[in-house]
């Protein structure tokens, strides 16, 4: 591995390990399915309608670009989020593939005791 | 789905006695799991041993059992995907992996879980998933509606 593949790899380990925890709760879930319909949003936008003040919104945003979820772009004098499925899209791969080898495994299991 | 669990249920043809022998004797679980076990299965004990599915024989096996309630429960933890044999895996937090047993009319209903994936490093994860060669492309064609039905009653 080149030291620029590892210093990558390194960065994206630290990026990336609390995806799921990061998922784990239900504010930040619901602000990832808002942002997932594609469009960028301001912190305005996402604290328009909610029961959470724009502090608590800022804080789970953070939470979220810290496991590199969402981005922040700067827009004149606001900041606009915006999402990035590739952290979730890795970790459903991971579990699908887990999930498929255990079907594979249970089904040998069954081959096995039913013979 | 959840996010860090995998949850499955089979129906099987056979008595509750038979799933059971074929779950927690270790040559029986060897036979279907592809593993040479070193030894017999004991709560509290590593159990160790080595892959033989094909391609994966210089991997070693190493679980911790948890639980074996005849006929009901058979757990254990384990590193799932410890795939590079030059690496410690033995510092993440392992995921929990169980076996529940009911008795049905036709035979036996058996109900695995493995959960605690919030735990593992993403790297691992990465790993674990080039170890697959067929190609995950575009597994997830949206994500959009994945979490929206997880979401639907959050007010945000």
């Amino acid at each position: 591995m080149s030291p620029r593949k590892r210093h990558r790899r390194a960065s994206r380990r630290q990026a990336n390990a609390p995806v799921f925890a990061a998922l784990g709760d239900p504010t930040r879930l619901a602000l990832v399915a808002k942002l997932s319909r594609g469009r960028p949003y301001s912190i305005s936008q996402l604290t328009e309608g909610s029961r959470l003040t724009r502090q608590a919104i800022t804080k789970h945003l953070r939470v979220l670009e810290g496991v590199g979820i969402v981005h922040s772009v700067r827009a004149g004098r606001e900041s606009m989020y915006k999402f990035d499925p590739q952290p979730i899209e890795e970790l459903k791969q991971y579990l699908d593939l887990v999930s498929k080898q255990w079907d594979d495994a249970l089904n040998r299991l069954k081959a096995f005791v039913e013979s | 789905m959840t996010n860090d669990r995998i949850e499955k249920r089979i129906e099987l043809n056979a008595p509750v006695s038979r799933v059971w022998r074929a779950l927690t004797d270790y040559r029986e679980f060897g036979e279907w799991f592809r593993v040479k076990l070193d030894g017999p299965f004991v709560p509290g004990e590593v159990s160790r041993g080595h892959i033989t599915y094909p391609g994966y024989e210089h991997l070693k096996w190493e679980a911790v059992v948890l639980k074996m309630e005849p006929e009901r429960l058979f757990s254990f933890t384990w590193h799932p995907y410890a795939i590079d044999p030059n690496k410690d895996y033995s510092n993440e937090t392992p995921t929990l992996v169980e076996f529940r047993l009911e008795k049905t009319a036709t035979g036996t209903l058996l109900l695995l879980t493995e959960s605690g994936f919030d735990k593992i490093p993403s790297d691992r994860r990465l790993e674990a998933f080039r170890m697959n060669d067929g190609g995950w492309t575009e597994q997830m064609k949206n994500i959009e509606n994945h979490v929206a039905q997880k979401t639907s009653s959050q007010g945000v």
